[in-house]
């Protein structure tokens, strides 16, 4: 279980470009594979062009209480880059002006920014539809002046996304650290026990899984019947939605893939399992993503891998919607991970 | 000590020629990328192979049973039929379907017991003959 991030121990995957270099070479160089690029050629769906903007999702820094194995963020306790309450001014302005009906917040651990809940605060007046905060649910358990969390969300109607990856404490600990299962069920009861998750409650709570390890999620409404029995009898946990999302091989994936030397095979189950129904709604086309330090980008994982928008628009200070949407959207083959089977997003499935 | 940059390479380096290696052996009876290839069996006999996957298929579909417990049973027959390809798939499909490692193994169990229960049944077979013989 790592304890610091790849950018904290040196690891040369903690550079984007290196990253970028080996998604590109070998199966990919060789032909053995075709690249993400050819691949949406075939069906006419090159370059891959924006829909209407539907939501703006914000990463409001990479500190995080946890080190997860597969974070696509390399996020952690050691990781610095927090967002500004200058560069949240500039979000407050776009979150206000946007056509987005969905506001995303995310991190690391979202909470751990210290201007979090003034933001929140703020923003919850400019009348967005959709408040999501993606909590770690061991934040809340974290410290005692995050224990009131719950009763803040439900304040600001947050819409409450967590990361929960199985069902049983062995399989939940070995991916995201000793004692996250216990903690993650915790923080579950408290809130439900405020009203989130709760059968025909306004507070959503939905939960997010991605696997373990180097194979791709199962049918996503298979895993939420088995995930709500299973809390609900062993925890009397109940939640809304499970959104299964499938691992991207960038940054700890990246790294875990090529350690176990299960790359070549992942890469070949993301390709086998193409589905070209799945890009015509894959997340990019309609959310733009704002990191810590306000650029922006087609989606969290170009983020992490340092691809701005391809727009002469790329920074939140000189945000103009229309001009933002008018772009072709950057890929690599790590796009490949948005398009297996059912498809995969931040609010799971898109096929 | 090689900049902390080569690492990846060398395991990058390692794994290929680790599949390399695995290419070669292609005059041995399993290669563990025929399994990609399974599909391709229609091609000689579109008719039939089209029917079945088609029947395969159906088979794994949500029905009286579960998938869930479609793909138990499925890697249970895996092991007592020795199949490579099949164990290769239904422990990845069993992963995929959030099924533990502890319920894979009591699966394989159920398999090796009626495996050695079918061995040892045949023991009254030999009882009898030693009682009719020599009893």
């Amino acid at each position: 279980m790592a304890t610091k991030s790849l950018k904290k121990t040196g690891n040369e995957l903690a550079d984007a470009n290196r990253q970028l270099e080996i998604l590109s070479n070998g199966i990919f160089k060789n032909g053995e594979l075709p690249t993400f690029a050819d691949k949406i050629k075939e069906t006419q769906q090159f370059p891959l062009r924006p829909r209407k903007l539907e939501i703006l999702q914000i990463n409001v820094g990479y500190m995080c209480n946890q080190v997860c194995d597969h974070c696509h963020v390399d996020a952690g306790p050691d990781r610095k880059e927090i967002m500004t309450w200058e560069t949240m001014e500039l979000c407050l302005e776009v979150i206000r002006n946007t056509g987005a009906h969905t506001l995303d917040l995310t991190g690391g651990a979202p909470e751990m920014n210290p201007n979090f809940r003034r933001f929140v605060e703020e923003a919850s007046k400019a009348g967005i539809k959709d408040f999501i905060v993606r909590s770690n649910l061991t934040i809340i358990r974290a410290n005692k002046k995050y224990y009131d969390l719950p009763e803040f969300f439900k304040k600001h109607n947050v819409h409450v996304i967590s990361s929960m990856p199985h069902w049983t404490k062995g399989k939940t600990d070995k991916q995201r650290g000793d004692g996250v299962f216990d903690k993650s069920i915790k923080a579950l009861q408290e809130l439900n026990a405020v009203g989130y998750g709760m059968p025909d409650s306004e507070l959503r709570l939905d939960l997010v899984y991605n696997p373990s390890g180097a194979f791709l999620p199962g049918d996503q409404a298979s895993m939420e019947k088995d995930f709500k029995k299973a809390l609900m009898e062993d925890f009397g946990i109940q939640f809304h939605n499970l959104f299964a999302i499938t691992n991207l091989p960038i940054a700890r994936f990246l790294d875990y893939l090529i350690a176990s030397e299960n790359y070549e095979d992942y890469m070949y189950q993301l390709v086998d399992a193409y589905n070209p129904m799945a890009v015509a709604n894959v997340m990019c086309t309609n959310t733009i993503s704002i990191s810590w330090d306000g650029w922006l980008y087609d989606c969290d994982f170009n983020q992490m891998l340092g691809l701005k928008v391809n727009s002469k628009i790329k920074h939140i200070a000189n945000y103009n919607e229309e001009i933002i949407n008018n772009r072709n959207i950057v890929i690599s083959q790590h796009c490949y991970g948005c398009t297996a089977g059912a498809g995969s997003s931040c609010q799971g499935t898109v096929a | 000590m090689f900049p902390v940059r080569n690492w990846t390479e060398l395991r990058l380096t390692i794994s290929l020629d680790r599949n390399k290696i695995i290419a070669k052996m292609a005059d041995s009876y399993y290669d563990p990328k025929d399994l990609r290839k399974f599909g391709k069996i229609t091609e000689w006999s579109e008719e039939l192979g089209t029917k079945f996957f088609d029947y395969y298929g159906k088979v794994f579909e949500e029905g009286a049973l579960t998938a869930r417990e479609k793909s138990l049973i499925a890697l249970a027959v895996s092991h007592t039929e020795q199949c490579p390809y099949c164990i290769d798939s239904y422990t990845k499909d069993g992963l995929q379907k959030g099924i533990t490692k502890e319920e894979m193994m009591e699966a394989v169990h159920v398999g090796a017991a009626i495996k050695s229960g079918a061995t040892l049944v045949h023991g009254v077979m030999m009882m009898n003959k030693v009682n009719k013989l020599d009893g």
